[in-house]
Order: C-alpha cells, then sequence, then structure tokens
C-alpha cells in the first residue's frame, strides 16, 4: 500500500508515515518544503524520522541527529559547577528557575532564535516579571543590520521577488553555501521564477569577499577584497555613481576600474538582489558597513530596481526582533529593570552586559553563547547561576547549573517562525517529543511565568 | 618552526554546522570540524610547518590549540579562517565597541607550531577556559 501527499511523494506505508511540507528549523532559509518519513518502533511505540527528502545537509543534520548523539530528557541540576549532574523533576526544575530570577537583581534571558514565537511572548512575560533584560544571538549576529535599518531605513522585498524577477544576485561578505546552503537553489540563483523560467542561465552571480568562498567560486564574477574594506569599497561605489572623482586607487585591495566595472554591470540588472552576511556587522566599522551598503542600494535605485536583504543565520532569529518590537517597541536588548521597557545598544546588549560582569543570573534557551561569544562574555556565564534550556550537550550546558530538557519545536511541536525576508511560516509537527520533554518549549514557559507569577502575587494575564 | 601573526576570520562551515545541529557537540566529531584554523599555502611556507600540525593560535585574550588545515578558498595570505566554536572564541575580540556585536571577523593574532600538543575536546576546553579558573 502506497499513500501520496499533497506534493506527490509516495512511500510504502508499512509502519511508516510521511509528512510533508515540514519547515526546516535550521537557518534563515526556513525551507518549508521538507518530506520527512516517520518510523514506529515496534516495541516502545515510539516515532522517530527514518528519512528527510530536500532538506541541505546541516538541515537534514537537525532530522536524523549525529550517530552518538545524547539527548536531554530530563531536568539536570548541580549546586557547584565542579559537581556532576542529578536529575531532578520538572516540578523542582522550574520552582528553582524561578527563585534563581527573582533572586537575581540582574537577571539575562537570553537566547530564542531556535525556538518558536509563542515560546518568545512567555519570555518577554517572564523578563517584565523578574526586572532582567531580554536578548537573544539576534544581537551579536545581525544587530548592527538593525541598527543600520533604524537609522536610515532600507529597500527590500521578499525572497519570493528575488525567485521571480532577479537577473543579478549579489552575495557580500557571506558564504551562503556553508551557511544557508538551499538559498542559491530555492530562492536566489539557479531557481526557475516567473520572469526567470530558465533560472541560472537569466541571472548573474556576484560574489564580494576576502575569501575565494564556495559561493564565490560558482560565481561569474568574483571580487576579493581586504578584510575590513567593506566601508571603504562601498562608500566609493556611492561616489563613483554620483559622478564624484575618486582618487585613490586601488580601493580595500580592488582596482578602481573593476569598481567602475561592477557599478555598470550593477546598473545593466533590470532586478537587482543584494544579500550581505556577517561579513558586514562582525568586522570593525560594523553599522557604518551595513548603512553604506544601503546607501549604495538606495542610490543603485536612480537607475534601476535592486533590493538588499541580510543573510539571517537562525530560522527564527526575525521572530525575536518581531515578537519584541510587537511586544516592547524595541527589537533586542530590551531591559525591564525599571519595570518598563528600555533599549539601549551597548549597554543592555547580552554580550556587553556579560562582558562587564553586570549580570548575576541567566537563562537560556535555544542558544548557545559558550560556544558562540567570547571568552571574556563566557566566562561570566560560568561564575554566576544559569539555567539552560536545550535539547543536545553544548558547551553552555557544561557550564550550567540547571540543565530543562527542550523541545525542538518546529519538528517535534507545531511553531511559528519568521523568515530571514520577515515573512511569517508555520511549521508543521513531524513526531511527538521523546517522553520526559513537554509538549513543546512555550508550555514550560506558561507554567514557569505562572509560578513566578504565584510568588509575586500576581494575576496571569497572558491569554 | 616559526611564529607568524595574521589576522582571524572566523564563521560557519559545512560539517560544523552539521555535528552542531546534529546533536554531537560533545562528540569527538565537534572537535575534528571546529578545533581547526585554515591557512593559506603562504603563510604554510612561513610558519615552516604542513597542514594537520597542531600549533598554538594566541593573542591577548587567550590562547588554544588547534589543528592547521590548508584553506579551500586560498589564495587569502595573512587572512586566516576558524569555523565558529567555542575554540574561536578564545581568541576572539570581545570588545563590541558598544554595538553588542564583537571583532568576530577580524582578530590579530599570533600562531606557532606546537606538533606535540592536540585540540581539546569540547568538554575538556569548557573545564580547563573557564570552570577550572572558578
Amino acid at each position: 500500500m502506497y499513500i501520496t501527499d499533497k506534493s506527490g511523494f509516495t512511500k510504502e506505508t508499512k509502519g511508516q508515515r510521511v509528512v510533508s511540507d515540514v519547515t526546516c528549523p535550521f537557518c534563515g532559509s526556513a525551507c518549508d518544503d521538507i518530506v520527512c518519513v516517520v518510523e514506529k518502533d515496534p516495541k516502545t511505540g515510539n516515532e522517530h524520522i527514518k528519512e528527510v527528502y530536500n532538506a541541505c545537509k546541516v538541515g537534514t543534520a537537525n532530522f536524523l541527529p549525529c550517530k552518538g548523539a545524547e539527548r536531554f530528557t530530563t531536568p539536570l541540576w548541580r549546586e557547584s559547577k565542579k559537581d556532576d549532574f542529578e536529575p531532578i523533576t520538572w516540578d523542582d526544575a522550574l520552582e528553582k528557575t524561578a527563585d534563581i530570577l527573582l533572586a537575581a537583581k540582574h537577571p539575562l534571558i537570553f537566547g530564542w532564535s531556535e525556538t518558536s514565537v509563542e515560546a518568545m511572548r512567555y519570555g518577554v512575560r517572564l523578563t517584565e516579571l523578574v526586572g532582567g533584560t531580554i536578548d537573544g544571538q539576534v544581537t551579536h549576529c545581525h544587530g548592527p543590520t538593525v541598527q543600520a535599518i533604524q537609522e536610515v531605513g532600507y529597500p527590500t522585498g521578499t525572497l519570493g521577488e528575488v525567485k521571480n524577477r532577479a537577473d543579478m544576485i549579489v552575495y557580500w561578505g557571506c558564504n551562503p553555501l556553508n551557511a544557508h546552503a538551499r538559498h542559491l537553489s530555492r530562492y536566489s540563483t539557479y531557481v526557475s521564477g516567473f520572469f526567470r523560467r530558465h533560472g541560472r542561465q537569466e541571472r548573474k552571480l556576484i560574489v564580494v569577499d576576502p575569501r575565494r568562498t564556495d559561493t564565490a567560486k560558482l560565481a561569474d564574477e568574483y571580487i576579493q577584497i581586504e578584510l575590513g574594506s567593506d566601508y571603504e569599497i562601498f562608500q566609493a561605489m556611492r561616489a563613483l555613481l554620483n559622478d564624484a572623482e575618486v582618487t585613490k586607487d586601488p580601493i580595500g585591495g580592488v582596482p578602481l576600474d573593476t569598481l567602475k566595472g561592477l557599478l555598470e554591470t550593477m546598473k545593466s540588472a533590470s532586478y537587482g538582489a543584494l544579500f550581505f552576511g556577517l561579513g558586514l556587522t562582525h568586522s570593525e566599522s560594523k553599522k557604518n558597513n551595513v548603512e553604506a551598503g544601503i546607501g549604495l542600494v538606495q542610490a543603485l535605485n536612480d537607475h534601476t530596481k535592486w533590493q538588499i536583504m541580510p543573510l539571517r543565520g537562525h530560522y527564527n532569529v526575525g521572530g525575536l526582533n518581531q515578537v519584541l518590537s510587537w511586544l516592547t517597541g524595541y527589537a533586542y536588548a530590551v531591559n525591564f529593570t525599571r519595570g518598563m521597557p528600555r533599549y539601549n545598544i551597548g549597554e543592555f546588549t547580552g554580550v556587553d552586559m556579560l562582558a562587564r560582569k553586570e549580570v548575576d543570573a541567566m537563562f537560556n534557551i535555544a542558544a548557545d553563547p559558550g560556544a558562540h561569544i567570547p571568552q571574556k562574555a563566557a566566562m561570566t556565564m560560568a561564575e554566576i547561576p544559569l539555567i539552560c534550556c536545550d535539547i543536545h550537550p553544548t558547551p553552555t550546558t557544561e557550564l550550567a547549573n540547571l540543565i530543562l530538557p527542550g523541545t525542538h519545536d518546529g519538528i517535534e511541536a507545531e511553531a511559528s517562525c519568521y523568515r530571514m525576508d520577515g515573512v511569517p511560516i508555520h511549521m508543521r509537527k513531524v513526531h511527538d517529543p521523546p517522553a520526559g520533554c513537554k509538549p513543546a518549549n512555550h508550555v514550560f514557559l506558561e507554567e514557569l511565568v505562572k509560578i513566578v507569577e504565584k510568588k509575586l502575587e500576581l494575576p496571569h494575564v497572558m491569554q | 618552526m616559526a611564529i607568524i601573526k595574521l589576522n582571524v576570520t572566523s564563521g560557519a562551515t559545512v560539517p560544523q554546522g552539521v555535528v552542531a545541529k546534529g546533536g554531537g557537540k560533545k562528540l569527538t566529531d565537534y572537535k575534528n570540524t571546529a578545533a581547526i584554523i585554515f591557512l593559506d599555502k603562504q603563510d604554510f611556507k612561513k610558519l615552516e610547518t604542513y597542514p594537520g600540525t597542531a600549533v598554538e593560535v594566541r593573542n591577548a585574550f587567550g590562547k588554544v590549540i588547534v589543528t592547521a588545515q590548508l584553506t579551500p578558498d586560498g589564495p587569502h595570505p595573512g587572512v586566516a579562517f576558524m569555523p565558529r566554536g567555542p575554540w574561536a572564541n578564545v581568541i576572539i575580540d570581545p570588545d563590541t565597541k558598544s554595538s553588542g556585536c564583537p571583532m568576530y571577523k577580524n582578530t590579530e593574532v599570533e600562531i606557532e607550531p606546537k606538533p606535540e600538543l592536540s585540540p581539546l575536546e569540547m568538554a575538556d576546553l569548557m573545564k580547563q577556559e573557564y570552570i577550572d579558573k572558578l
């Protein structure tokens, strides 16, 4: 017997189930065309994913964990970070979490990019109740991009527009083939679009990067620039576009004639899309790089149609910006110490507060700051009480006092997320979470919020 | 063997991503895919060593042992690449210049071959760098 899903995918059903149109919970591309074959263990009755179709290599690893990968299924506690972990009950774990966060003078509620929008809502309420700061990976990834957008706006569009219209793609300071592997094939370069039926043949691919990355190797034109020279190059191109005289040659390691040629090529596009990555936000000029890039694209719109978009890292990193914006008015780094939301980059940004040792407790969810923030900030995490919610062991769980077993939102629970272009996507559930885990991350966060409210003698107001 | 100075940039790679997303951060695979520094051919010549050698990467922020590999993305002399992870973050400049965003893409380091050493596993690295210092 065979079953056929909406996309025409067929599979034998002997103890197997096919789930189509699954959204991949890996990168900001949030590909929603994944097909999973789920198998039931006849002995235990537990389901697991047997096969995955359409996902990239990293995305597939989300659905099919590494051989030998450990999964947390019960909360683990240790009083001292030098001790071993001991299992405790969920009730005790949530009680301890509430006590730690309420006892702290300035707790940091951090992470969120790899969980659902529903969970983030409770995160904001939790931060408000404990008078802490909420922040996430968004700050040390595309935080400077958000700052630049706040200052100068940005001419953008959706990935669908790129797919259907764009005939020129520029990847600047990014390597999507490694970080967003299906971006080229699904949204930008190789895909056949409504006005670009022949896909790659109708599109020109340009890559600008200090390294000849895998993406650069596929490009029609690759321009190698010096590390940290993006600002200078963008400004020179803007000057050239405005017919100003540029006397320096070369600029950022690129001959002036090459830049002039690049500009002419960009002006010749009928619809161009510039994607930029962390190369702009993680080097010296940070938001100024992005502002200059946006300025170039704005100026190009005097000649032809161009759009610009950041390549967001995690599948729901844009979600935190959206949720915080609609609930507090600010996109990230929101502080509730005075009972009302305040926002100040540098003051309330997670890495800065940790590096300055201004935080005395931390709740981390769906993030791995232990692996991804510099040593000075990570050292503070080791020094203070740390609660970490994750599905697998990470460098952060190595520094934690309390580990809460997370649910893989988007695979083990329905979830909502925001793709890199700001399009909200509903993620289908593939199978149940393992025994011991909550049905979804927002379920335990709601319980935690209720416990904190009870301790503060406040009514539960969230619907 | 010599000591050289260059700029490190860090970022995502597919092998490191597969292990990280597959929940294998406590496995040796993580060390094998993330405790790496990719160097240019010319920098290997200056370093007077071969790909696959353990090197100490150090600066004012810390020092870490990783394996030096030949970059597939060259030529980029004077620029090294480290996959993101706890090894790279030992030497990343934590200064955000009040932006919330450290210098992941441009940190100066000194590299010295240490063929007698090998990179630590993730759990051992976290213990040595953070827990033991408490």
